[in-house]
């Protein structure tokens, strides 16, 4: 089965290595991620002020789009799929604002289709075993941290990615390639998000947290779903050892490079120039390259 | 700071303003404190979530908007989904940053004239196009 797949802006430039490594992991896990024909920015949130309609437009017209070319989207932004399921499921259970928002984009879209993430595709179509049993390089003794964000898992009654608190899908995903996957307390804790361009310090500080938290539980690599949480993560690390001296630099992971090395892709085509923080030694150390 | 007390304070026309645009019941809020507990940026902030919402049925609109607080809420929904009351607190956060940015004034919460050279260069896409919907008006 293919999957009508919305990427977003971001994977269109500075996150290409996520694009990318999807793409090409897609096609030997036997399914095609086919790009709509039309697509623009989804807005980038989620509108939290219920007066505000405008906002709700370019994520419903993405999605009136992609109805007329399938039934399921996939995306692998969490800011995106956030954006987008919420938008679809506001449309499927509030007749007033559907009609508007139709009046507005001269479309007819009932919210209708099924809206799933990269990694719910590969849990509840692929299965995690079968994906284990396509695994051609197992990554045994490396030591990964599941950072989930907010945005795949909150608001639960709406996304129902997985448990609110302490989910355990993305966990199951890094066990299936062979990793060994960490748990830590700050697995779900926010980035900072778009505060790196309101209060960059701010920003610096949280992800300063995570990494610290991930480490101190034995990680040696943090594995992201999201640009936006790269970013802070990844980019930021040179903000944070300038404020703590004693930071160490750790490699930050999108989950599809992951599946790419397991599944036996050539470091060439992963993207890696595109990390802040450079993976490739770990990986050698490791012994997958 | 000593506050008078009466029912048109506590039903005051600004908090019903901050209700309709959030669409929540500030009322069924009790002030346990939760949504600062769990925030990932209250350290940074003047007082927290549960403070503002207090200021807001006080009728303090004043002190409500001029704190940082609702400036620095990175919109993570960790309060919100916390809330034992069920007030969506993100929500509440956001109404109130439209409030300020809907203002005639449209006073902007950031400059993008005054962003470090290189930083449009360095930036995702997505944490612009968040930032400025959340910061611009």
């Amino acid at each position: 089965m293919d999957y009508l797949y919305f990427p977003g802006c971001t994977l269109y430039t500075k996150a290409k290595n996520f694009d990318q490594t999807a793409r090409n992991c897609s096609k030997l896990l036997g399914f095609e991620l086919k790009e709509l024909s039309k697509w623009t920015c989804c807005g980038a949130t989620f509108p939290l002020a219920t007066d505000n309609l405008m906002a709700l437009l370019p994520p419903a017209r993405i999605l009136a789009n992609a109805r007329e070319e399938g039934n399921v989207l996939t995306t692998l932004c969490a800011v995106c799929f956030n954006v987008i399921k919420r938008t679809n499921r506001l449309i499927q259970g509030d007749g007033e604002k559907r009609d508007k928002i139709n009046n507005y984009i001269e479309k007819n879209y009932a919210g209708d289709l099924r809206v799933l993430h990269y990694l719910e595709v590969l849990k509840q179509d692929i299965g995690f075993s079968q994906l284990k049993e396509k695994v051609q390089k197992p990554l045994a003794g490396l030591k990964t941290a599941a950072y989930y964000g907010c945005m795949l898992l909150r608001p639960f009654s709406e996304m129902g990615f997985d448990d609110k608190e302490r989910p355990s899908l993305f966990e199951e995903f890094l066990e299936a390639l062979g990793a060994k996957a960490v748990d830590f307390p700050y697995k779900i804790e926010c980035c900072g998000s778009f505060q790196s361009v309101g209060s960059p310090e701010v920003a610096t500080e949280c992800a300063y947290k995570i990494l610290t938290s991930a480490i101190k539980n034995g990680a040696e690599a943090v594995v992201s779903t999201c640009p936006m949480c790269t970013f802070n993560i990844d980019h930021k690390q040179a903000d944070i050892r300038q404020k703590y001296l004693d930071f160490k630099p750790v490699p930050i992971f999108y989950f599809t490079q992951l599946l790419g090395i397991s599944m036996g892709l050539d470091h060439q085509t992963l993207g890696f120039e595109q990390n802040a923080i450079d993976p490739l030694p770990l990986l050698r150390e490791k012994g997958f390259f | 700071m000593k506050i008078e007390l009466t029912r048109q304070k506590v039903h005051n026309a600004f908090a019903k303003k901050v209700e309709w645009v959030s669409g929540q019941n500030l009322f069924a809020c009790y002030q346990c404190g939760n949504c600062t507990a769990g925030c990932p940026v209250a350290f940074a902030m003047e007082v927290g979530p549960h403070e503002v919402i207090r200021y807001t049925l006080l009728g303090l609109e004043e002190e409500a908007l001029q704190v940082n607080t609702f400036w620095l809420c990175a919109s993570c929904l960790q309060c919100t989904s916390r809330c034992p009351k069920g007030i969506d607190i993100a929500r509440v956060m956001d109404a109130l940053r439209m409030i300020v940015l809907r203002k005639k004034e449209r006073k902007d919460h950031v400059q993008i004239q005054e962003f470090p050279e290189g930083f449009l260069e360095k930036v995702p896409q997505i944490a612009f196009i968040s930032g400025f919907r959340k910061f611009l008006s």
